[in-house]
């Protein structure tokens, strides 16, 4: 098959020539598709790419058709005879509450970085089989849902909703190890008693604990105790996603350590500096939630926020905001230098700093200085912005009135905050230098993701006992002595903090299916109370926090909620400190001859602790749609420079470090720069995870975690496979993201959505039977202004709806099989393109549907309240339907992709939906197995389906709001107010086709600054 | 020149014209009766369990209401088999030394679960929901035929789809009172004659209805007019002995709702 994007003869310099002859901006998807090559038509032209019916992963075609004969045979043979006869086991004591056949919500907690966020695990006869948000968590805040009966899910990231697949994965380290051999806890517990007696003596000198971030109140408690019982013991955290640069920033505007909690729901203007705040991170799904509701563009509320981003790299962020400015790092630290300058902060940098565009940091200036007036205004600085930057935006944000409206401050949330990459280094140079006796890792995985100066490994083999606590049997389990099942969040006791202090429980949704123990299990070991469970521990330590008889109820209430009321850490005030102490000098512009690198958090295994989460490994990854692998983001004007194409692997040096890594041409990223995703090349992540892209951590270093500069590059003439979904299922036409801006909307909205094809008078022709839809008709609206790409709607369809991941081959053949894809235009330049657009694309449940009529054996009806229906247990395959869908949203099961299942795999299925076959059709079913639940609960009580008693799982898990669904024949639904006439910037997807979709699209709604994007008011962006 | 046919071709082609047709529909037919046998079906055939349960000693002789066993039928999609615990509230007391008991004994003591087979086993492709059947009033009879006359449990019907679909597309026929779902014998001559016995625990309709907690008046009461009163179930007094003009009576209380009971998604998804 022919990958369009990795063909090496594509040619930049058609681009301008082609460009030049467009009139008004241009939507597209790609550079190739810009360039309208051979290979591009070609894959448009063919939706089932050539050999993607054959069966080419080690098994021959050959050998594969006699499999398939001997299958048919037995299929046949399988109707004459009686169906094998299946067991039913009922409980022998009956747990309560439970009623079989009907799942169960349980809340608890899942932590990033330490710091919790609240979910909803749906439990199905004792199998938790899916993850949503908690509504009453402040982290992931739910959407309106108008029927407080209704379960109440809240919004949720992918990890969070990915945490499932890894609960249930079959390579989870399963049992004790000594030494790589098969042990057990109970032989580790003897031997650990022992050398406790040996440390008690020396007050626990040379005994070492290093652990990731955490904010577990409980777990705080056993580490103050353990360092009363001994002294000389230490504590080290390190997380390679870390705050560092957020510390010293605030130490430095502040003098204390004080962390930023953003108000985006306050805002009114914002600026973002390098930070990925709407998708990555624990508080990602509520600043989210918060910033879409300042851009809810609706008729009768007519306002939004405006975004500014600058950042060196194209993130969803960076998609999302109205206008952006694409800066390497050290001109991002020059651009806010500047900014404070002319804002009036004192300890800036030259206000007119050269080679910055001037018009855009003064109209940036003024409007965040009109905004200051009523502290509306905010500027954010990314986690990984150097602590310069921060503490210049802290003092900006002061300036700005920001302080004490869109952002307050408080006490750091994790258990005792250190810098990380100092605590790693002291670690290792008390390791080389022999003071370290027993080190006891907890969760972290240093040997992967330690800095590449820090010679973790070498440092490591000079420790006469390393035990190892971990949920994989990863790099660092295999140089310790010692390894222990880590029980996985979901199977084990424990609490954690949310990013603004809310305290909230973790409990197990099943037992540990591979004997794994909890951290604090471990702890009370080494504290001497080794029978003591996690559930012990943890409950004891909140029952005596809380003292009184009422404290079980509170318990009780706190483990249903799924927080600890009212423990959210209060506001600091906070005053800045003298100037001087960020006032240095502005970096120097770095010469052309190398490059700035920057790493980046990946926005799918985060820092690679899920590399062998195959749901988020398969995931499109935004922008880039780049599946199972990491890549240097490069700009095309540097490509060209550099005389680099998609796929070709260069070499990265930094002193002694270095990289090799395949580069990816990225529109929209500054020139002269390099961008890495962090978490890949894992050596020992499993069968999923391992070989996975290059790590960037051995480019990394411990004082300079995120920025490198005066990198050196050189070709290595190899060429890497790099797997895009972005050009796979292409729609024909155009028109497909119709975009205006706010001014637009308020002066003529109907010519945002007002389409070159479409016919505006009269009744078009259709050659289907006129039918009336009556009674309750499900329909959708997906609000493309509030959507900022995040993925979590894909992984949770993936997760209802029992999807299979197919293998980076398998993509490559354009057959991943998610039934919703999240598409990604760039507009105008194929350099700097002015905007960049997200689509997510579903089945559209057209009333006059293509696929139905062409459909040989009824195996794709229409039902009566309006679904386009897919009967897999009909459909033998031909695929017909797929072809003439115009919305490429069919997904045909080439291959047995759910087949082998591992047994633990098979718990985690939802049991109200169809495992599929191979040869079978499927596609979106607007969650069917949902509809029909509310359908029979509202049947057996007489009534009709509330308003908001279907909640499908991509809504459910929409951080921003953006999809609603419900019935569109009563008007006072609440997808009824989201779609014609109530708002006159919806339209349907290729609706000029007659295909009448249920689902439509509300347009993208820019709120552009007039000094930066001169248009006349009338629709001057609106795509025709 | 010679003759390319014999005389005798002549029956040969005859006999095959006709026979022909016949054979493939002969064979169609065997294939279509095979299927529909009870040896595929397994309609009437008992089934071994490894504990054998009576229903016709439990249900005739005990009067023992089927909900006190299948506690979810009214609820979940899913009737349960009973747990041990549920033979052993009784017993625990009564035939406590029975040989043919001891394989509940034994669950009860270790913990280990008793594996019954499947009588009535649905493809997995199908979801059929138990408890929106029985609040219509579809009884248990219905589909499951006399177990009050099965000492060991065996299908009454095939649940073929064809056979699903007979029902689904005249639901109005197969409609009683919700209170006598669970009665084995009864009929509408008895109903209107007063000869049923006492009605059965009204549990459905005496079920309370959730009340909506929405902001406001709830959609203008459109809802609300269609929920069955308790008590008010259905009209007693227009019961008439037929089984046509009673069960449209009750089709119509029960606020049916044809739309979408024969969609593909009703039952597969």
């Amino acid at each position: 098959m022919k990958m369009p994007m990795k063909s090496p003869e594509f040619d930049m310099s058609g681009l301008g020539q082609r460009l030049a002859g467009q009139q008004g901006p241009e939507l597209w998807r790609s550079l190739e598709q810009l360039a309208d090559t051979p290979a591009f038509r070609e894959a448009v032209d063919n939706e089932f790419a050539a050999g993607a019916p054959e069966w080419n992963d080690g098994l021959s075609r050959r050998r594969f058709l006699q499999l398939m004969a001997a299958s048919l045979a037995l299929a046949g043979l399988h109707g004459c005879t009686r169906p094998a006869e299946e067991k039913i086991v009922p409980y022998v004591n009956q747990p309560q509450g439970m009623t079989p056949g009907k799942p169960l919500y349980y809340a608890s907690t899942h932590t990033l970085g330490g710091l919790g966020r609240g979910i909803l695990v749906e439990q199905n006869m004792g199998r938790p089989t899916k993850v949503d948000g908690n509504d009453l968590h402040p982290a992931t805040p739910g959407f309106d849902n108008p029927l407080p009966t209704a379960m109440r899910f809240g919004a949720a990231d992918i990890i969070a909703l990915a945490s499932i697949l890894s609960l249930y994965d079959p390579e989870r380290s399963q049992t004790v190890k000594r030494v790589g051999r098969v042990s057990s806890w109970e032989t580790f517990a003897l031997s650990m008693e022992e050398e406790l007696a040996r440390l008690t003596p020396r007050q626990g000198e040379g005994l070492r604990i290093l652990t990731e971030a955490t904010s577990s109140p409980t777990l705080a408690d056993q580490f103050n105790r353990l360092k009363v019982k001994f002294p000389a013991a230490q504590w080290h955290q390190y997380e390679p996603v870390n705050q560092d640069m957020v510390r010293a920033g605030a130490m430095l505007a502040f003098g204390q350590d004080v962390r930023p909690i953003y108000h985006f729901d306050k805002t009114v203007v914002v600026l973002v500096l390098e930070s990925d705040f709407l998708i990555i991170g624990p508080a990602a799904v509520r600043y989210a939630h918060d910033f879409a509701w300042q851009r809810r563009v609706r008729t009768d509320r007519p306002t939004m926020s405006r975004l500014y981003a600058v950042e060196s790299n194209l993130t969803s962020t960076g998609s999302v905001a109205d206008h952006r400015l694409a800066l390497k790092p050290s001109d991002i630290e020059r651009f806010v230098g500047a900014l404070a300058a002319k804002l009036g902060v004192s300890g800036g940098g030259a206000a007119d700093a050269q080679g910055l565009d001037a018009d855009w940091l003064a109209a940036v200036a003024e409007d965040l200085q009109a905004a200051a007036g009523n502290a509306t205004a905010l500027v954010v600085a990314g986690e990984s912005a150097s602590p310069r930057v921060q503490a210049l935006t802290h003092a900006i944000n002061v300036k700005l009135n920001a302080v004490g409206s869109t952002v307050t401050f408080i006490e750091p949330v994790h258990a005792f905050p250190v810098e990380h990459a100092e605590s790693l280094t002291q670690l290792v140079a008390d390791m080389q230098a022999g003071q370290v006796s027993t080190l006891i890792v907890i969760g972290a995985n240093p040997l992967h993701n330690a800095p590449g100066d820090i010679d973790f490994a070498g440092a490591l083999k000079k420790v006469p006992l390393r035990v190892h606590m971990g949920l994989y049997e990863d790099e660092t389990a295999f140089q310790s002595h010692w390894h222990i099942p880590l029980a996985h969040e979901l199977e084990t006791w424990g609490d954690a903090r949310a990013f603004d202090g809310t305290v909230s429980l973790i409990q197990p949704m099943i037992a540990p299916l591979y004997q794994g123990r909890s951290p604090h299990e471990l702890l009370a070991l080494l504290l001497g109370d080794g029978r003591r469970s996690s559930q012990r521990v943890v409950k004891d330590f909140w029952l005596k926090r809380w003292g009184g008889v009422d404290s079980e109820i509170a318990w009780r209430k706190a483990l249903h909620d799924g927080v600890i009321e009212n423990s959210a850490a209060e506001v600091r005030q906070v005053t800045l400190a003298p100037v001087g102490a960020w006032a240095a000098a502005d970096p120097k512009p770095t010469g052309s001859d190398t490059l700035e690198v920057s790493f980046q958090v990946d926005t799918a295994v985060y820092d690679g602790r899920y590399a062998n989460n195959a749901w988020l490994q398969e995931l499109p990854r935004p922008v880039t749609k780049l599946v199972w692998d990491n890549a240097a983001h490069i700009s095309p004007a540097t490509a060209a420079r550099l005389g680099l194409v998609n796929g070709e692997v260069m070499h990265l040096s930094a002193g002694t470090r270095g990289v090799d890594a395949p580069v990816w041409i990225t529109p929209g990223h500054a020139d002269d720069c390099v961008t890495l995703p962090l978490g890949y090349g894992r050596t020992r992540a499993g069968e999923v995870g391992t070989g996975v892209g290059f790590n960037a951590y051995l480019l990394r270093s411990a004082t300079s975690p995120w920025h490198e500069s005066g990198v050196t590059w050189r070709k290595t003439g190899l060429n890497h496979k790099l797997v895009t979904t972005q050009m796979h299922h292409s729609m024909e036409g155009r028109g497909f993201v119709r975009t205006g801006t706010l001014l637009d909307f308020i002066h003529d909205p109907e010519h945002i959505t007002a389409h070159g094809h479409q016919k505006k008078n009269g009744v078009p022709l259709t050659l289907y039977e006129p039918f009336t839809y009556e009674g309750t008709q499900w329909g959708m609206s997906i609000d493309l202004t509030s959507c900022v790409g995040c993925n979590a709607c894909v992984i949770a369809c993936q997760s209802e709806n029992n999807i299979p991941v197919v293998g980076k081959e398998q993509v490559s053949n354009g057959r991943e099989m998610q039934w919703m894809r999240i598409d990604h235009y760039f507009e105008g330049d194929a350099h700097q393109p002015d905007a960049s657009h997200v689509q997510p694309v579903a089945c559209m449940h057209c009333e006059s549907a293509p696929c139905e009529v062409v459909c040989p054996v009824g195996a794709t009806t229409h039902s009566d309240d309006g679904l386009n229906e897919m009967t897999y247990n009909r459909c033998v395959g031909t695929r017909y339907c797929s072809n003439n869908c115009p919305y490429k949203v069919r997904r045909f099961n080439f291959l047995e992709y759910q087949r082998p299942m591992a047994p633990s795999l098979e718990l985690m299925q939802n049991p109200q939906v169809t495992v599929r076959q191979r040869g079978v059709m499927e596609k979106c079913t607007y969650c069917v197995q949902r509809i029909r639940r509310a359908d029979i609960d509202a049947r057996t009580d007489s009534r009709e389906i509330y308003d908001g008693e279907v909640v499908t799982a991509c809504q459910a898990s929409c951080p921003t709001q953006a999809i609603v669904f419900g019935n569109i024949n009563d008007p006072a639904s609440r997808v009824s107010q989201e779609k014609a006439p109530k708002q006159p910037h919806a339209y349907g997807l290729l609706s000029e086709l007659n295909t009448k979709p249920r689902t439509t699209y509300l347009a993208r709604i820019r709120n552009l600054n007039p000094k930066l994007a001169p248009q006349s008011p009338a629709g001057g962006a609106a795509q025709h | 020149m010679a003759r390319i046919f014999s005389p005798g071709i002549n029956t040969i082609a005859r006999t095959t014209a006709f026979g022909l047709p016949v054979l493939v529909m002969l064979v169609f037919g065997a294939v279509r009766g095979w299927q529909d046998s009870s040896y595929i079906t397994g309609v009437g055939r008992a089934v071994n369990q490894p504990v054998p349960f009576s229903h016709q000693h439990h249900v005739a002789g005990l009067g023992i209401d089927c909900r006190f066993c299948h506690t979810s039928v009214e609820d979940s999609s899913f009737a349960n088999v009973p747990a041990t615990e549920t033979c052993m509230q009784c017993h625990s007391q009564i035939w406590t030394n029975a040989e043919m008991l001891e394989p509940v004994r034994e669950s009860f003591r270790t913990g280990k679960r008793i594996e019954w087979t499947r009588v009535h086993d649905l493809p997995d492709f199908v979801y059929f929901d138990h408890s929106v059947h029985v609040a219509k009033g579809v009884a248990c009879v219905t589909c499951h035929g006399q177990v009050d006359q099965m000492p060991m449990m065996a299908k009454a019907s095939s649940l073929y789809m064809q056979w699903c679909l007979e029902c689904h597309r005249h639901p109005e026929v197969n409609l009683r009172p919700t209170d006598r779902v669970n009665d084995m014998a009864w009929n509408w001559q008895k109903e209107a004659q007063g000869s049923a016995g006492p009605p059965g625990i009204q549990s459905i309709n005496t079920k309370v209805v959730p009340q909506l907690r929405v902001q406001g008046a709830p959609q203008a009461g459109a809802f609300q007019s269609g929920v069955v009163q308790p008590g008010a179930a259905y009209p007693n007094a227009a019961y008439q002995g037929t089984a046509a003009v009673d069960s449209q009576a009750l089709f119509d209380a029960y606020r049916i709702r044809t739309q979408g009971i024969t969609n593909c998604s009703a039952c597969h998804r």
